[in-house]
C-alpha cells in the first residue's frame, strides 16, 4: 500500500483543471440552447411554448446520472459511441440548458409589462424589442441566480466519473484505490470542490444583494 | 439509423424494477424526512441562536451546499468505514441523503423564518400561547407554507438525486438498472425505462406535496390562496 503524498495532492489538483474544463463546457453549451429555450418559453406562439416547457419537463424530472447512461452507454450501443468526455459534456448541456432556460424566463417575465408597450409605441419590431429593451434589462436581473447555477454545474460535473471520465472526482476514486484512505481523500476532494464553489456563492450573494438595492 | 428496439426484458425483469423504485422510494421519504427535521431545528437555530451556534449552522450549510452529493456519500460509505463505523449501503445513503437535505431545508426555512414579524410573536404572547405553541403555531407552519413551494421542489430534486446513491451499490432504481443492462445489453432501453419511471416517481411525489400542503395549511385549504 502506497502512502497518501504530495504527487496524489498534484494528480488530485490536475484532475480539477478537468473538472474546470467540464464546468465551462457545460456551462456554455448550457447558456447556447437555454436561451433560445427560455425565448420558446415567452413565445407568442402556443406550440413552441408547449415544446419547450415539454423539454424543461422532462429533463428536470428524470435524474443527471441518468441522462449520462443515456448518451453514453446508450447511444454507445445504438453505435454512437462517445468519448466520455462529448459524452458528459452533451448530458450537462442538455441538463444546464433546461435549469437555465427556466431561470432566464423568469427574468424575461420579470420585466414589466410597460416596456413591452412602450417599446411597442414606439414601432420597434419583436427582434428589437428583445435586443434593445428586454433583454438588457433582463440580463441584470439573471447574473444572480445564473452565477448561483454555476455552483450545481460544478458539483454536478462530479457525476461524470461513473462514465470513467477522470476529472476530480474518479481521481479521488483512483488515488483511494491505491492507498486506501477514503477518509482523507474525499475530505481532500470535498474540500477543492469547496473551493471552486464557494467563491461562485459568495458572488451569487453580493451581486443579489446589489439588485435587490430600492427594493 | 437500423437500431432495433427491444423491450422484451421488460417481460422477465419488471418486478426488478418494481422492486427498485419502491426502494428509493423508501430511501427518499425516510431521508426527506430526516432532512426535515434537521434542517427545521437548524434553521431555527441560524433565525434565533447566539453568534456560535448561528456560525456552526452557517459553516454545515455551506460545507453541504458547496461540495457535490456524489462526494458527500464516499466520506459517508468509505470514510467512515475506513475509521471503523460500518454502515450499511442503504444507511449510508439515508445519513449522506438526510445531511444534504438538512442544508438545503435550512436555508430555505430561514427564509420562511425571518419573513414572520415579531409583532406576530408578540401577539401570540398576548393571546397567552405558550413558547411551544407559539413556535408551532405563529412560526413554523406559516413560515413553512410561505416556502412551501420551494421546500417540495427540494424535496423532488433530492428523490432524483437519490440515484446517485447507486454508486455505493445501495439497490435502487438506478443500481437495478445498471444490473439489468449488464446482463441483457439492452443499455439504451433499459435507461430510457428507468428513466420514465423517474418522470412517474417526480410526478407522485409532486402530487405527494401539493396533497400534503392542503392538509397542513387551513387557509389554502379553504380559500385556496397562499399567505
Amino acid at each position: 500500500m502506497i502512502q497518501l503524498n504530495a504527487n496524489h495532492l498534484v494528480y488530485l489538483l490536475e484532475a480539477a483543471k478537468w473538472t474546470v474544463l467540464l464546468s465551462l463546457i457545460a456551462f456554455a453549451g448550457g447558456a447556447l440552447v437555454g436561451l433560445p429555450l427560455a425565448l420558446l418559453r415567452v413565445s407568442k406562439i402556443r406550440l413552441l411554448r408547449l415544446l419547450a416547457s415539454g423539454y424543461i419537463q422532462l429533463i428536470q424530472g428524470t435524474p443527471l446520472l441518468i441522462l449520462l447512461f443515456l448518451s453514453y452507454f446508450g447511444l454507445g450501443i445504438m453505435g454512437y459511441k462517445l468519448v466520455p468526455i462529448v459524452a458528459a459534456g452533451l448530458s450537462l448541456t442538455l441538463y444546464a440548458a433546461a435549469f437555465l432556460g427556466e431561470i432566464w424566463r423568469g427574468c424575461i417575465e420579470a420585466v414589466p409589462k410597460t416596456q413591452w408597450e412602450a417599446s411597442d409605441c414606439l414601432g420597434l419590431n419583436r427582434f428589437q424589442q428583445y435586443v434593445y429593451v428586454v433583454l438588457p434589462q433582463s440580463l441584470r436581473l439573471a447574473i444572480p441566480p445564473t452565477v448561483g447555477f454555476m455552483v450545481q454545474i460544478v458539483k454536478n460535473t462530479s457525476l461524470a466519473s461513473v462514465i470513467g471520465f477522470v476529472e476530480l472526482a474518479r481521481a479521488g476514486q483512483i488515488v483511494n484505490n491505491s492507498t486506501f484512505e477514503p477518509f482523507a481523500i474525499f475530505t481532500i476532494v470535498g474540500a477543492i470542490y469547496f473551493v471552486l464553489c464557494y467563491p461562485l456563492s459568495l458572488a451569487a450573494r453580493a451581486l443579489e444583494r446589489k439588485t435587490n438595492v430600492g427594493r | 439509423m437500423n437500431y432495433q428496439f427491444d423491450f422484451s426484458f421488460l417481460a422477465e425483469r419488471w418486478p426488478d424494477f418494481v422492486a427498485g423504485a419502491w426502494l428509493t422510494i423508501q430511501l427518499t421519504v425516510v431521508s426527506i424526512a430526516l432532512g426535515f427535521l434537521l434542517g427545521t431545528v437548524c434553521a431555527m437555530g441560524r433565525a434565533y441562536g447566539g453568534p456560535v451556534l448561528r456560525r456552526v449552522v452557517g459553516f454545515y450549510v455551506e460545507l453541504i451546499r458547496n461540495t457535490p452529493l456524489l462526494v458527500q456519500i464516499f466520506v459517508v460509505y468509505f470514510g467512515l468505514s475506513s475509521l471503523g463505523l460500518k454502515l450499511s449501503a442503504e444507511t449510508s445513503a439515508v445519513i449522506a441523503l438526510a445531511v444534504n437535505m438538512g442544508a438545503y431545508t435550512t436555508e430555505i426555512m430561514r427564509a420562511g423564518i425571518v419573513s414572520i414579524q415579531r409583532t406576530q410573536l408578540e401577539a401570540a404572547d398576548c393571546l397567552g400561547l405558550t413558547r411551544l405553541q407559539a413556535i408551532v403555531h405563529v412560526v413554523l407552519l406559516p413560515a413553512m407554507e410561505r416556502v412551501y413551494p420551494a421546500l417540495s421542489s427540494q424535496f423532488v430534486l433530492l428523490m432524483l438525486a437519490s440515484s446517485i446513491t447507486s454508486q455505493i451499490s445501495a439497490e435502487e432504481l438506478t443500481a437495478t438498472a445498471n444490473n439489468v443492462q449488464s446482463d441483457t445489453y439492452r443499455s439504451f432501453e433499459v435507461y430510457i425505462v428507468v428513466a420514465v419511471v423517474y418522470l412517474a416517481l417526480s410526478a407522485l411525489y409532486r402530487a405527494a406535496f401539493w396533497a400534503i400542503g392542503l392538509g397542513l395549511f387551513a387557509r389554502k385549504r379553504r380559500l385556496g390562496t397562499s399567505l
